[in-house]
């Protein structure tokens, strides 16, 4: 696709920004000097949980180089507030979520291996770890609660006095009445126990920061790694009181993924901030990988026990969830909604489940903070779904696609008994697709041939939904959240006729420069390197809820049609004076304005030209100019769902497993450029094997991190992974303009309980927990093949 | 990282000098192991002595049926050099499965022995085709040169300059890798000799690589993967961690082996 081509919707149009990144001109925040800048490096606790009787920073502050130490109590005279969470969420008994203060430099005790204890200024990097090695802190090592389910016993250490048996919250959703008269008549009824193992986000980037006050005018600017830098601002004004927004100017600028890991407010950048004006130097600070697997906040971490209800045919009748939520030392921005209202609302999955009831159980530990990493939430729900539904099918003799297919939602749109209402799908039409590029059929025979080579073969299914296009602003703050989450868009046309689209949503590997130019490129009918996409800077764009939650498309693109909506009834108001036509008589096509009926018209470029000329129009009843901005509100979360089969060998002799096949058809809704809908899905489907094959953060019983660096934490490679075979249904989403639901997540959310059931299909147990090592799968093929033997 | 002083010797006498007269000194190879140790500030050394212009501890040559790696020799060079490729192969094969492409070409043979690192590749190699290590000073025996978890016969101020191995009938590397690092959870090293099989495992002692001798006299009797029926390495003298335990990787040691004896045997 040439990039001075008008950009069809649907067109693989290569990324623009690729060019950029794949030269090495990509300007992240580490990439960034300012004058004069000096150096920050965190002193970081040791301990996991620790009470902090003095620091002493005498001798450190004399040390070569050094220009400032700064504690928790420096924070604390300066007025600052902690970090926030900005959702709450009530327990069961009406009572509010328990949160524990959460200073961005400690105050009295530290909570985890990595948290804050002080901060070095100093002329290099260096020359601030040399002197943080020299602050005398006199710590009062604690016993450490590191194990989630032991955290909420009575005997076990207390992190916040505020929550006792460290349980931030004990929630409910669903009705438990009716569940329970579910289970009463159910003719089976299928228990399982799971682990959803605790991940590190891993993105490419590190975070970074530079803080700069500017004494001139009073204000701060910060650069950061941020996938929501308005957030980001309103956070550091609003709650921690670092400057008022109008003062504060954030900037976001390109930034190497997220994950999830980066919406978040931390200390660091906090601090940065602050700082420079406390030094009146500019303070940067760069995370270091160790650092990254210490403090970006991880993902997921729950222990599950659930039940399904089945009649005898295999239709479910209620499911019953009970899930302890690890939420870490602190609750981190958004760590409360995501073990709740973005996981427990998906329990339904694809199936008509006529009761439901779920209790959730959020706990501190002596551990990093948890909070969303792709998915948030989803991925925990889908794998407990498509795994207890896989093990139901099993025990009852059911093949698991026939399984699925006796219990889909078929009428839409489907109110689940756990809030959301699926506006439209076809689960059916995406199983069949699915199975038939899997040559499911054909499954038993590639497995005898696979024994006849000494390997285990498997298949396994994951029918997943998830809910994106987070949301309609209403319906989140009826259930706790502290913003509305609509987006908003501004289109600037200039007089030459290109186009500056100004977005608050966030771009950080998800190539909205391409898909938004692309769109405004098919709407406007001009060549899409006519349109530049400028975000990440709250001084250029007006306001925004950044980049989430697959999001961007379903909500972010919708009020860019907005604003293009308007420019084009501007524009025609324009075109018709000019062509002293009516107005309503007035077309607009392949970027022309022209009078239905007649050869008449003009360009778009030539209707932007007189927009600001404005010697043509009066302009006591048309402004002069051609640019609009517009908020979208979402009106219901978008629903895209798939179905993902995964194939696998494992060689029993070493416990390795090998993935040789892998579908996926996914029903996105509307697709703007399949080409980067395909990179969203290989990633999040490299991520999901990641978790059911690889990853898994562990912590020792002190609390250590024992899975600090590479060596020890598992990514996936691409030689880990098979070429894969991508399918597409299609059913467009009925809430959005452009009937999008998003793709940002579902590699990640389908492939874990695809990998899983795979292998239980291979090893002929359902006990295999996450991340399936090759010693934990060696474990149980000898296990297997000694009781086959037996037999 | 801290401050340290830093030479670049051209000579191999004068690094020896440099070793005997500089404060806390350390040898700097292709630094894959001992840069990172800098960076994370878990090593003080008070000097780097670099090797990188000591043009003489670089390259690949054959004498005979002696083939000799200078000690700087990169692993992507004894990967790829034809001449290793036709003398000993599994030592080509071996190289070109260490750690990733960056590794391969910054790491070197000398630095890899000098290290010893419990998981390493090269030690498997050099013990199992009995090479002999050729310092400034003296030639040692592989069978005299690993002493234990990142221990060698090598004395402080003494310098790896080249590694000399004789060619084997046949050889086979196989390792099963942590899946992390990518380092060894278990490689079995197997060389067939005119009269004797010698046998060697890496990642799985906990005093480092070691010849397996039940093994190597069974290989003896009669080279055959079934000659291994029934033997087991010692659980309890395997290495144990979070990626597997001892019995997983003394088992894993026997896979190893079979497969490379299968690969030997065809």
């Amino acid at each position: 696709m040439n990039a001075s081509a008008v950009t069809p919707i649907g067109a693989p149009v290569r990324r623009k920004e690729d060019h950029r990144f794949i030269t090495g001109k990509g300007r992240y925040t580490d990439d960034l000097s300012r004058p004069g800048q000096a150096h920050a490096y965190f002193l970081r606790s040791p301990y996991a949980h620790a009470r902090i009787r003095r620091i002493d920073t005498a001798a450190a502050s004399a040390m070569p180089g050094v220009i400032a130490i700064l504690t928790g109590a420096d924070l604390a005279a300066d007025g600052l507030g902690g970090l926030i969470c900005g959702w709450m969420i009530h327990s069961k008994d009406g009572s509010p979520m328990k949160a524990g203060a959460h200073p961005a430099l400690a105050l009295d005790k530290v909570r985890y291996v990595g948290d804050h204890v002080a901060v070095v200024i100093a002329e290099t990097l260096n020359a601030a770890k040399d002197a943080a090695a020299s602050i005398d802190v006199d710590y009062e090592a604690l016993p450490a609660a590191v194990d989630l389910v032991e955290a909420q016993s009575e005997a076990a250490p207390v992190l916040h006095e505020v929550a006792p048996r460290n349980t931030v919250f004990e929630w409910e959703l669903g009705d438990k009445a009716a569940t329970e008269a579910a289970f009463a008549r159910a003719a089976h009824v299928t228990t399982f126990d799971l682990v959803n193992n605790r991940l590190a986000p891993n993105p490419m980037e590190p975070r970074a920061a530079i803080g700069e006050y500017d004494a001139g005018d009073d204000s701060f600017t910060l650069w950061t790694t941020s996938q929501n830098p308005h957030v980001a601002r309103l956070v550091l004004s609003a709650f921690i009181g670092l400057a008022p927004e109008h003062k504060l100017r954030v900037i976001a600028p390109d930034v190497g993924g997220g994950f999830g890991s980066k919406i978040f407010i931390y200390a660091e950048e906090t601090v940065c901030a602050w700082a420079a004006k406390k030094v009146g130097r500019p303070v940067k600070w760069t995370c270091e990988r160790s650092e990254a697997f210490l403090c970006d906040a991880h993902g997921r971490d729950h222990v599950t026990h659930a039940e399904l209800a089945l009649d005898s045919d295999g239709r479910i009748l209620g499911f019953r969830v009970k899930t302890i939520a690890n939420l870490g030392a602190y609750l981190s921005t958004f760590s409360s909604c995501v073990p709740t209202y973005l996981y427990a609302t998906l329990l339904s999955g694809q199936y008509a489940i006529p009761a439901i009831y779920c209790e959730v159980d959020a706990v501190y530990t002596n551990t990093a903070p948890v909070d969303a990493y792709r998915g948030a939430g989803r991925p925990e729900a889908t794998f407990l779904v498509e795994r207890i539904v896989n093990k139901a099918a099993r025990e009852m003799g059911i093949d698991p696609a026939d399984f699925r297919r006796r219990n889909f939602i078929t009428s839409f749109p489907h109110q689940t008994p756990v809030i959301m209402c699926y506006d439209a799908g076809d689960y059916p039409a995406s199983l069949d697709k699915a199975l038939a590029l899997a040559d499911y059929a054909g499954f038993p025979a590639r497995k005898a041939e696979a024994e006849r080579r000494g390997r285990l073969r498997g298949i396994g299914l994951s029918n997943y939904i998830e809910a994106c296009g987070i949301a309609p602003s209403a319906a989140v703050g009826s259930l706790g959240a502290g913003v509305g989450l609509w987006e908003s868009a501004e289109v600037r046309v200039n007089p030459t006729g290109n186009v500056e689209v100004l977005t608050g949503s966030h771009s950080h590997g998800q190539g909205h420069e391409t898909t938004f130019a692309q769109l405004v490129s098919a709407r406007l009918g001009i060549p899409i390197d006519q349109v530049s996409v400028i975000h990440g800077d709250t001084d250029k764009v007006q306001f925004g809820m950044g980049t989430y939650g697959s999001r961007s498309g379903a909500v972010g693109m919708s009020a860019i049609v907005k604003a293009l909506d308007k420019v084009e009834a501007k524009a025609k108001k324009i075109a018709a004076h000019i062509l002293e036509a009516s107005e309503g008589d007035i077309e607009f096509k392949d970027g022309r304005f022209s009078v239905a009926g007649t050869d008449r018209g003009l360009a778009f470029a030539e209707v932007a030209l007189n927009a600001y000329v404005a010697h043509k129009f009066p302009t006591s009843e048309i402004e002069p100019g051609l640019k609009e901005g517009a908020f979208y509100d979402p009106s219901n979360f978008t629903f895209p769902a798939g179905c993902h089969v995964c194939e696998l060998e494992v060689d029993p002799q070493t416990g390795v497993t090998e993935i040789v096949n892998w579908v996926a058809v996914d029903d996105f809704g509307t697709v703007i450029n399949p080409m980067i809908v395909e990179g969203q899905v290989h990633g999040g489907i490299a991520q999901g094997v990641g978790q059911a094959l690889m990853e898994g953060v562990s912590y020792d019983r002190d609390g250590q991190l024992v899975t600090g660096s590479y060596m020890d934490y598992q990514m996936p490679r691409a030689g880990d992974l098979p070429s894969f075979q991508l399918g597409l249904t299609e059913t467009r989403c009925p809430s959005n303009p452009l009937g999008m639901k998003g793709c940002g997540e579902a590699g990640a959310i389908a492939a874990p309980p695809a990998v899983i059931n795979a292998l239980v299909d291979a090893l002929g147990t359902e006990d295999i927990s996450m991340p399936a090592t090759p010693s934990k799968v060696w474990a149980i093929a000898q296990a297997r093949l000694s009781r086959l033997a037996a037999e | 990282m801290y401050a340290f002083d830093y030479q670049r010797p051209a000579q191999v006498q004068d690094a020896v000098s440099l070793l005997r007269s500089l404060d806390d000194p350390k040898l700097l190879a292709g630094g894959q192991t001992l840069l990172p140790t800098l960076k994370m500030r878990l090593a003080q050394p008070g000097a780097l002595v670099d090797l990188a212009l000591v043009g003489e501890l670089e390259g690949i040559t054959l004498d005979g049926r002696i083939l000799r790696v200078g000690a700087m020799t990169r692993h992507a060079h004894v990967a790829s050099s034809a001449t290793v490729q036709a003398q000993i192969p599994a030592l080509a094969e071996l190289a070109s499965m260490i750690g990733d492409p960056a590794v391969r070409n910054r790491g070197t043979m000398g630095g890899s022995l000098a290290n010893n690192d419990p998981s390493a590749d090269y030690p498997a190699a050099v013990l199992a085709l009995g090479a002999t290590l050729v310092t400034d000073r003296r030639r040692i025996a592989a069978d005299d040169f690993f002493r234990g978890l990142f221990e060698t016969a090598l004395e402080d101020d003494e310098l790896i300059v080249a590694i000399e191995f004789p060619r084997p009938e046949a050889a086979a590397y196989r390792k099963f890798r942590n899946p992390a690092s990518r380092y060894a959870m278990a490689g079995v090293f197997v060389a067939r000799m005119d009269d004797t099989v010698r046998v060697t495992v890496t990642g799985v002692g906990q005093e480092g690589v070691f010849r397996w001798d039940a093994a190597e006299r069974a290989l003896t009797g009669q080279f055959a993967p079934s000659a291994l029926d029934g033997l087991e390495l010692d659980a309890d003298n395997a290495m144990s961690d979070l990626h597997g335990s001892g019995a997983y990787r003394a088992h894993l040691a026997t896979v190893m082996a079979r497969r490379a004896v299968e690969a030997i045997a065809g």
